[in-house]
């Protein structure tokens, strides 16, 4: 077997991992040390590590397959292009995490040590090429997020979010290992392009190979966060600090969404039929359960949890559709949804008061009147996730639907239409509080500190520029595939 | 474009782009917020008069045309023009806007910034559903519009208009969701998104079917037709003066344009199939939404359920060409049914708007609608009375008017198709007389019925100078309309072809 033989494998297409992985330990060493003489040394340094490995993505931008470590890893544009949404979505995060944790008096150094392990976990499942290193990446991802919603030692919300996101979070990981398992008995293979030449040449034994891919697609719902494995998001999103909300809502769905892609799309091609009904359930599932249980949602941070959910849904259309179209649309539905979320929960984070957290519906009454550009700005972003034109949601609503209906399933088409219509109802809510409802007396908020102003306004327009000139990221996301 | 020169872009963009500088520079500026809609509005309608004038009434093809690519991956263009149908539908939107923004000039006190900019936004998306010969901009551009009408209602409306706005936006969002899906389908028959090449591909009977049901609950809700015209008297009571305009005068007409753009060139086998369909729920709003129209004991209400009365005349003119052709086996009939659904839009869009005004105007006085509040007006507002009068006439289709022209184009050729729709049609010279003079005598006649009314103070200059300028519209398109036929005609004539050619 070729690949026992010892050969120093080539390092550069890890580059950029390995330079994370180098400088947030050292980062992390340094954060006991800098922590009491600079305040913010470890922050500034977490955003310039993020550049640093941005810029090697960037630099060294694949433009073709290269597969290296034995066949474990490989560095596509797929991969990178998700990778370069992740660090431009954590750059966010991590800025108004900072003002959040300093809001809210916990502000610690451990909070972006931790974030940047998130996110080389989610560096490793984007370019994980086989089951174990899939497995390894999704480890340091989930562990490094477990202790960020647990960071908040003295809320008892936080930590039964803790506890629950743990939980559920290791039986989700145990039903995919077991589906893993299932994977590698039935085929014989661990790595995703092996397993697909196993499965066509038709000796993997199928019952098995059915299971694991049960299990599999399991697992990677409740990851997803989608219905009906979905019962955990509400209630950690709610219960975890917003900055930790905002990072667990946004740049994990891309690392999900890549796990997703590469174990069924690459891994189980053969496999399309088993695997497409199952996401079929799911979708039509989602769709609801992001549709309607939304409508009674009073919490905002519930409220973006469930069309989270929905959200997720909608993503699932494409993959539905099964053709490589299909896929780009729903990454381009996935990266365009983060970058909403960044800006929803932001604008949550950036109104925060000290005291109670900003994140009642009716704690938006009257925002017109006491900041009218704050308004607008989350106005752009309700509408956004609603799908109306002029805003890039509606173009990612619009490309699925379209994958969807080329696949045949035009019934699939309708109906997610109809629960977006259902769902603007929530959005509009939204806006409706901040437009025509009179603010209570006590509802003033904080002064919003001119830097969040900036961020929010900055993501928050994006969403409008996006929209107005879409085609660049759809034909990025396109021509990824 | 004339002479390189991109006329209908900056019909789209000049509003929009004005509209955003207000939003900008106006905070707490209200005067100069005012004037710089008030010269963007007249700048627009001035621009918009080149359409009129260069206009080339013997060809269907569309004409202006930009075309550039916009989004390549999908094939989607940024790409405009107009022929007879949507010309004079633009020209509609850019007078009504000047006096749109003149009738909120004393009337807006709070933010009104936001108000003017939200209706300059409005005006340029409106202008661009008309020009936009791209299935996908079009979508952009009559779902955009939502937005700014959402928060023009729920900001500026009466005291129930969150109710009202949020069932208009899910009504009209719900209807134009299976549209987008039509068009999806449509784009990989095609390979375009371009309308002029879904009007060319060729589709099966079952194709044609389902996207014309899904045009239809689109172009439904939005003329109103029956039943989904419930968010109408809801969102036009709530909404401001000017609101309700740009909604009856305007939006409304989205609704039959996309009947002539879409749905009878694209699925004509459907239309042919279904046309009874169309006939049946047209005739149920004229007949029925009529005599709902004759109870409301609110003014405003009623010409909300006047106005999608008097749109049913539009979606039945529009319908009975098949009938007629199969009847009289010439186009002739039918153009007049087409023709007179056209002039109806256009006319619907002075009347409407003016009795909107109308009430403004009164209620701007006296804050109320209620009919029963008012009595004896004339005498103390002379002037107003003549024209309220005079609008009135148009509303219950005296000849003369422009609300004959239509009205009667559209009976003369419902007669050809059956005489029974003929007899239906008709019915609203009676029904539609009686509400309207109804609530003429009660409000205006008789002797003055309370003091506030004998307080009343007749119309400013500013009012007199719009109801002058739509008493004008009216009277001029009654007695003469040729000039507007003319340039419908070829473009008419064109549709009846494209309408009456199977695709199978």
């Amino acid at each position: 077997m070729n690949h026992m033989n010892f050969v120093i494998p080539s390092f550069a297409p890890a580059m950029p991992e390995i330079v994370l992985l180098v400088l947030a330990s050292l980062l992390l060493v340094a954060d006991t040390i800098w922590s009491k003489r600079y305040e913010f040394a470890t922050y500034y340094a977490t955003q310039v590590i993020l550049v640093v490995v941005g810029y090697l993505i960037f630099e060294s931008f694949a433009t073709e397959q290269v597969i290296t470590f034995s066949g474990s890893f490989v560095r596509d544009t797929f991969g990178d292009v998700l990778k370069l949404f992740i660090v431009l979505i954590s750059l966010g995060i991590f800025l108004f995490s900072k003002e959040y944790l300093l809001q809210k008096k916990f502000y610690k150094g451990e909070y972006f040590t931790l974030g940047l392990f998130g996110v080389l976990g989610m560096f490793v499942m984007v370019s994980a090429y086989n089951l174990i290193t899939m497995y390894l990446g999704l480890e340091i991802m989930s562990l490094a997020i477990y202790a960020l919603v647990a960071m908040r030692k003295d809320n008892q919300f936080a930590l039964e979010a803790a506890m629950k996101y743990f939980v559920l979070g290791a039986l989700a990981t145990g039903m995919l290992l077991y589906g893993f398992s299932m994977l590698y008995g039935a085929t014989g293979e661990i790595q995703f392009s092996k397993m697909a030449q196993v499965i066509a040449s038709g000796k993997a034994d199928d019952v098995v190979l059915s299971f694991g891919v049960v299990f599999v697609v399991i697992g990677l719902a409740f990851k997803l966060g989608a219905v009906p494995f979905h019962m955990w998001v509400p209630d950690v999103y709610h219960g975890a600090p917003t900055a930790v909300t905002l990072f667990m809502g946004t740049a994990p769905k891309l690392a999900a969404f890549a796990m997703l892609y590469r174990i069924l799309i690459e891994g189980l091609p053969g496999l399309v039929q088993d695997w497409q009904t199952l996401i079929i359930i799911i979708t039509v599932l989602s769709l609801a359960v992001g549709a309607i249980v939304t409508l009674v949602q009073d919490n905002l941070k519930r409220l973006l949890a469930y069309s989270g959910i929905g959200h997720v849904g909608f993503m699932l259309l494409g993959i539905v559709a099964a053709t490589p179209d299909g896929y780009s649309a729903a990454m381009f539905y996935i990266i365009v949804y983060s970058i909403t979320g960044v800006a929803g929960f932001g604008m949550i984070v950036a109104l925060a008061r000290t005291g109670n957290a900003f994140d009642k519906v009716s704690d938006f009454k009257g925002m017109n009147k006491r900041n009218p550009w704050l308004a607008l700005m989350m106005l752009f972003v309700m509408f956004s996730m609603a799908g109306i034109p002029p805003f890039i949601g509606f173009y990612a609503k619009v490309t699925v639907i379209q994958e969807a209906v080329r696949s045949g399933f035009v019934w699939l088409a309708v109906y997610a239409v109809v629960t977006a219509v259902i769902s603007a109802f929530y959005y509009l809510k939204v806006v409706k509080t901040m437009y025509f409802d009179e603010p209570d007396d006590n509802s003033k908020a904080e002064p919003v500190s001119r830097q969040l102003n900036w961020a929010v306004s900055f993501v928050s327009v994006a969403l409008l520029i996006l929209g107005l000139m879409p085609s660049s990221l759809i034909t990025l996301c396109y021509n990824s595939l | 474009m004339i002479f390189g020169f991109p006329i209908l872009s900056t019909l789209i963009w000049l509003p929009i782009i004005g509209g955003l500088i207000v939003l900008f520079v106006g905070r707490d500026r209200d005067q100069l917020a005012k004037w710089i809609a008030l010269i963007v509005s007249v700048l627009t309608f001035l621009a918009s008069l080149p359409l009129w004038m260069e206009f080339d009434k013997t060809t269907a093809a569309m004409q202006f045309v930009e075309r550039s690519s916009w989004i390549p991956q999908f094939n989607i263009q940024y790409y405009l023009g107009v022929d007879g149908l949507s010309m004079p539908l633009v020209l509609l939107t850019t007078f009504t806007q000047i006096l749109v923004i003149a009738s909120a000039w004393e009337v807006i006190k709070e933010r009104v910034e936001q108000y003017m900019g939200a209706f300059m936004i409005m005006q340029g998306l409106m202008i661009g559903v008309f020009v936009a010969l791209d299935g996908i901009l079009f979508y952009v551009f009559w779902e955009a519009l939502l937005i700014p009408m959402f928060i023009v209602i729920g900001k500026w409306g009466g005291p129930n208009r969150v109710y009202a706005t949020i069932k208009f936006f899910l009504y009209t969002f719900f209807g134009s969701v299976f549209m987008l899906v039509g068009f999806l389908y449509m784009y990989f028959q095609s390979g375009s998104f371009s309308i002029l090449d879904f009007q060319a591909m060729h589709l099966g009977m079952t194709a044609q079917i389902l996207i014309f049901l899904a045009f239809l609950i689109a172009f439904a809700v939005k003329v109103p037709m029956f039943p989904v015209h419930t968010w109408l008297p809801d969102a036009h009571v709530q909404a401001p003066t000017a609101g309700s305009v740009v909604l009856a005068a305007i939006m409304l007409k989205m609704g039959g344009y996309g009947f002539v753009r879409f749905s009878l060139p694209i699925t004509p086998d459907a239309s042919m199939e279904l046309d009874w369909l169309v006939i049946a729920l047209s005739l149920i709003a004229i007949f029925y939404i009529g005599l709902v129209a004759m109870v409301q004991s609110d003014m405003k209400k009623l010409v909300a359920y006047s106005s999608i009365s008097h749109m049913g005349f539009v979606t039945l003119g529009m319908f009975l060409v098949f009938d007629i052709l199969q009847n009289t086996q010439s186009t002739q009939g039918s153009m007049i049914g087409m023709e007179g659904a056209m002039i109806q839009m256009i006319s619907h869009g002075f009347i409407s708007g003016a009795m909107f005004l109308m009430i403004g105007v009164l209620y701007d006085r006296m804050h109320t609608r209620e009919i029963s509040a008012y009595g004896g007006v004339v005498n103390t507002m002379p002037w107003f009375g003549f024209f309220a009068v005079l609008f009135a006439m148009a509303n219950a289709g005296l000849p003369g008017t422009s609300g004959f022209v239509g009205e009667f184009m559209v009976i003369l050729s419902s007669f050809k198709a059956n005489p029974w729709y003929g007899i239906v049609a008709a019915s609203t010279l009676i029904i539609g007389a009686a509400y309207t003079l109804w609530m003429v005598k009660r409000v205006f006649f008789g002797p003055v019925s309370n003091d506030n009314v004998a307080q009343l103070k007749d119309l400013n200059a500013r009012e007199f100078t719009i109801m002058a300028t739509l008493a004008v519209a009216v009277i001029l398109l009654g007695i003469y309309p040729a000039p507007v036929i003319d340039v419908m005609h070829t473009s008419v004539e064109n549709l009846l072809i494209q309408a009456t050619t199977s695709k199978l």
